[in-house]
């Protein structure tokens, strides 16, 4: 393969959906041709995007694909990206799970058309961004950029208190993400680089003047602009309204890749710059991510709307992200990331169902269903597969991440994989019941019995989600052996670390 | 220096007159705007007079590029055109013609007459260009009152609103008010250094130990100035003036006369070395930003909502002179230019929709604004964005450019003060973005479709905060050769 194409394809993976955008701008205003338009633009993105996962060298642990020109002289910014395993397959989720997202929006969206598919493909352009950027100052230009695409989608094409969601979400997302910007001009001022790889080196080798008094704030300015994003215990609020007034695929992107890019950045600075200090204030962290499994599952389970019900497994399920990162195990680490994978896959699979119920009753009560498997027998096969990938049942994705997750955190201090290991129960407890109200028993209310069942569309945007659990159930190998190296490459300063303080 | 009975010490040569080109241009057009209304029919006055006044502002513009080659001294050591002089001139002349521009439409349907108008905004100009090349304490007073009085009248402009007289008067006795504290710390500092000249000041607060009365000085002519650039607590003035003043007025008078104070600031604070600048930047800084964006966040009036964002945002562009003058006066020559593109702009739009009589100034009035114009909507967005300080946009890079600014000079307690006001501001902006979108449409506030004079002072605004948010490296190139020429 040429290296030319290697060298732009970040470029093209990032920017083709913003190109489609654009073009949208000057189109006409007919709602069909502008949905098949972003579906073929977020289809070729997908596509392309293949590119990576099939030329990476699995066995290099360095950024790959990486592209370096100086942007802007003064301040030093530089158009730097690069992925690594970690990064890589995130950007394929983003590519995989945009083209469902067209697909499942296509009725339920009738209004300003043009308007919702320009915001998504925009929003598709900044979350890849934040994944390949390798600058810091790239990295927050893509972060605040998901910002307001995000705000309008839930805010224009949202459900009832969707100005309320919107409001909130952008708030507690800005004003968290500042600190972060004061982190990353304080480590500007001191280095005189946004580059990621410099700064950590600098940083490594202790050439940063002040750093001893300042790492701990600095560490902490990062976290808490990723532990809002994530969302950590308490900082988690924001997340069920977002989800409940959100459109469906709002909801999808938001669960799916919005929330990564909090453990990403957990993994990517936190760890990457700060492994002193992430060690130091590992304990806390993995107590919140403990209680956010714990909370988090226990508030889904007397959820009486599916929506909510859903968004609250979130932050059970991304509490096993963080405990896995914070476990600083090989193990661990691996879990963490295949844990965000399955995860954008089951949960965005389960807020498109979600959101197809949502189009034939209007409503996410629980108590308005009932029965459903009797009309809709493809539907709640869909919906079992999908909803038991999200349990974790062997063989399909939830599993296997979630499993590493629990042996690194066991390794690191019993307590915590026993605790963890918990809410792999609840969420089967949670998960089950709801299936169980929805779906079996006598069909409750008259109105459910004419629902139409699949269609064709929606079975097209059901498909390769359900596929994609099974496989990655069955070969998680073919994730993990990109993943691996690059956990290798992050956790080589912690072994020092462990080795300096064995020495002492 | 030269002798007493060199006759260049008496007569003013042709160099000299090179210094004060752009003003020369803008007063002699202004003077037959003035000249010319009598003469013209009543009908067709409004857009002959604009267009000269537009020819005016861009005669200025070219006249700055020729003055541009031509640097150095002039009128005795009065005036100075260096890279610094040149930015600021370049800054008011583009301003005034987009406020021009703005006005067009804003004079026909206010139905305001237009001949002291754009004589006035000219006239303002000349005296806001001349603070930015005047290095001598007294002209820069002059040029202040230029400057000044411009402003004050034209804040009453109009007539049929009491509100407008209101803030016409409540502009003048404050302002008059501050401009003789201005005028009496000049006197102080003159008894200390004995000179008006700033860099003999300079030169004098070096020799020798700093009396007590060159602080005094610099405290008053900083209470001056800090109520020319609405810094608090000298800016319970603003809401009420922009308020009541026309909107392309108020468009002009928050950036223009705020960006020239701005270099009259830096020429004090930075090139005359002021003694004693940083606590009164830090107390002054996280006041404005504190108080401002406070008292925006219960505005229901958009004029006063950005009348209090005014407010805060000079209080960001004060951080960066607590920075060290590599980059303090650089990021603050940034934020001044990317400020002017953003208030003008959005100040067009909102002098677009106010309509006959400015009644549609609420935050009412503004939802559905998404439906009812989508561009407008669309346009007003970025440059509130940019106000916010989100990337793409001009206002992130300045905002950004000042906080590394003092971070450099470890000033990191009021960056820290500075990052959590802005996270408070992008409150109230977002308020009026979420008003123009995901509120119903209002029936009965008719939005008329955008005239040409508008609509090019849109794009001018758009395309200056777009380009200094994509590629700010060729501006804040240009405003950093200003460090390295005063610390020649």
């Amino acid at each position: 393969m040429s290296t030319a194409l290697d060298n732009s394809m970040l470029t093209l993976v990032t920017f083709i959906p913003l190109a489609g955008a654009l073009l949208l701008l000057f189109f006409p205003r007919r709602d069909r041709d502008i949905r098949l338009f972003a579906l073929v633009v977020s289809l070729l993105d997908f596509v392309l995007s293949l590119h990576l996962p099939v030329h990476f060298q699995r066995g290099q642990t360095a950024f790959q694909y990486e592209v370096n020109n100086l942007w802007i002289s003064n301040p030093n910014i530089h158009y730097h990206m690069g992925v690594d395993g970690v990064s890589m397959w995130l950007v394929v989720l983003t590519t995989f799970l945009t083209p469902l997202c067209v697909l499942i929006s296509w009725n339920s969206i009738n209004e300003r058309v043009k308007e919702f598919f320009i915001l998504l493909l925009v929003l598709q352009t900044a979350l890849i961004g934040v994944f390949v950027a390798l600058d810091l100052f790239l990295f927050y230009f893509f972060w605040e950029a998901t910002l307001i695409p995000m705000a309008l989608l839930i805010g224009v094409f949202g459900h009832g208190r969707r100005v309320y969601a919107a409001v909130k979400f952008f708030l507690y997302t800005m004003v968290a993400s500042m600190f972060m910007l004061a982190a990353i001009l304080w480590l500007y001022a001191k280095t005189g680089t946004f580059d990621f790889v410099s700064i950590q080196t600098a940083i490594h080798n202790g050439q940063v003047e002040n750093f001893g008094g300042a790492a701990t704030w600095l560490f902490l300015g990062f976290f808490i602009a990723f532990a809002v994003k994530v969302p950590v215990f308490p900082f988690h609020t924001w997340l069920p309204d977002a989800h409940v007034e959100a459109p469906t695929a709002g909801s999808v992107l938001l669960a799916g890749v919005l929330l990564k890019m909090g453990t990403y950045g957990m993994f990517r600075f936190n760890l990457g710059l700060f492994p002193e200090q992430s060690r130091s204030n590992a304990s806390w962290i993995m107590v919140l991510a403990l209680i956010g499994i714990i909370y988090g599952a226990l508030v889904a389970m007397v959820q009486p709307n599916m929506k909510k019900l859903i968004a609250y497994s979130s932050i059970s399920h991304l509490g096993f992200v963080v405990l896995g990162i914070f476990s600083f195990t090989q193990a661990g680490l691996d879990g963490a990331t295949f844990v965000m994978l399955a995860h954008g896959v089951s949960t965005g699979g389960l807020f498109m169902l979600a959101g197809i119920l949502y189009e034939r009753r209007h409503t996410y009560e629980i108590s308005e269903f009932g029965g459903l498997a009797t009309p809709m027998p493809v539907y709640a096969t869909f919906f079992m597969v999908i909803m038991l990938a999200s349990v974790g049942l062997p063989l399909l994705n939830g599993f296997i991440g979630e499993f590493l997750v629990l042996s690194g955190a066991f390794r690191d201090r019993a307590v915590y994989g026993i605790l963890g290991a918990t809410g792999v129960i609840w969420s089967a407890c949670y998960l089950l019941w709801m299936y169980q109200r929805v779906f079996y028993g006598k069909v409750t209310h008259p109105v459910n019995l004419s629902l139409p069942d699949l269609s064709g569309r929606e079975r097209a945007a059901l498909w390769p989600a359900a596929a994609v659990a099974l496989v990655m159930g069955v070969a998680p190998l073919l994730w993990l052996n990109a993943i691996d190296p690059a956990i290798q490459t992050a956790l080589a300063p912690f072994a020092q670390l462990a080795s300096k303080m064995v020495g002492r | 220096m030269t002798s007493a009975n060199d006759m260049t010490q008496v007569i003013p040569q042709a160099a000299d007159y090179v210094r004060i080109l752009p003003e020369i241009v803008l007063a002699v057009f202004g003077m037959t705007v003035m000249v010319l209304d009598p003469f013209i029919e009543e009908r067709r006055n409004q857009k002959t007079l604009g267009i000269i006044a537009l020819l005016g502002s861009l005669a200025a513009l070219v006249a700055t590029l020729f003055q541009s080659q031509y640097p150095g001294l002039g009128f005795w050591n009065m005036v100075q055109v260096d890279s610094f002089s040149v930015f600021f001139h370049f800054l008011v002349a583009a301003i005034t013609a987009v406020v021009i521009l703005t006005s067009f439409e804003y004079m026909k349907v206010q139905r305001i007459r237009a001949g002291e108008y754009y004589a006035l905004v000219l006239f303002g100009a000349v005296g806001m260009s001349l603070m930015s090349s005047a290095v001598e304490l007294v002209l820069i007073f002059i040029a202040l009152e230029i400057s000044s009085i411009s402003t004050y009248i034209l804040a009453g402009f109009r007539l049929r609103a009491a509100i407008s007289s209101e803030s016409s008067l409540k502009y003048f006795l404050l302002g008059s008010f501050a401009t003789a504290f201005f005028l009496y710390g000049v006197a102080l500092m003159f008894g200390a250094t004995g000179s008006t000249s700033i860099t003999t000041i300079a030169n004098a607060l070096h020799a020798r130990d700093i009396p007590l009365l060159a602080y005094i000085g610099v405290a008053l002519m900083f209470v001056g100035l800090g109520f020319k650039v609405a810094a608090a607590p000298f800016h319970v003035w603003t809401p009420d003036v922009y308020e009541g003043a026309p909107a392309p007025v108020v468009g002009f008078m928050s950036t223009a006369p705020k960006a020239a104070a701005f270099a009259v600031l830096l020429r004090v604070m930075f090139q005359a070395d002021a003694p004693g600048r940083l606590w009164l930047i830090w107390v002054v800084a996280a006041l404005s930003m504190t108080l401002g964006n406070i008292g925006a966040l219960v505005q229901d009036n958009v004029k006063r909502l950005l009348a209090y964002s005014s407010i805060a945002q000079a209080g960001y562009m004060l951080i960066a002179f607590g920075g060290l003058p590599n980059n303090g006066i650089a990021a603050v020559m940034f934020y001044t230019a990317s400020y002017a593109a953003m208030n003008v702009g959005a100040f067009a739009v909102i002098s677009h929709i106010s309509g006959e009589g400015e009644r549609f100034v609420t935050l009412e009035d503004y939802e559905g604004l998404g439906r009812r114009s989508p561009l407008l909507a669309a346009i007003l967005t970025i440059f509130l964005l940019s106000l916010i300080g989100i990337p793409i946009t001009g206002g992130f890079f300045a905002k950004f450019y000042v906080f590394s600014a003092a971070l450099q000079a470890n000033l990191v307690g009021l960056v820290i003060i500075g990052v959590l006001n802005s996270a408070v501001a992008s409150y109230y902006y977002l308020r009026l973005i979420v008003v123009m979108y995901m509120r119903e449409a209002r029936e009965d506030v008719p939005v008329s479709p955008i005239p040409i004079g508008l609509g090019a002072a849109l794009a001018i605004s758009l395309a200056a905060t777009i380009y200094l948010g994509v590629l700010p490296g060729r501006l804040l190139d240009y405003a950093a050769r200003t460090a390295t020429e005063w610390a020649r």
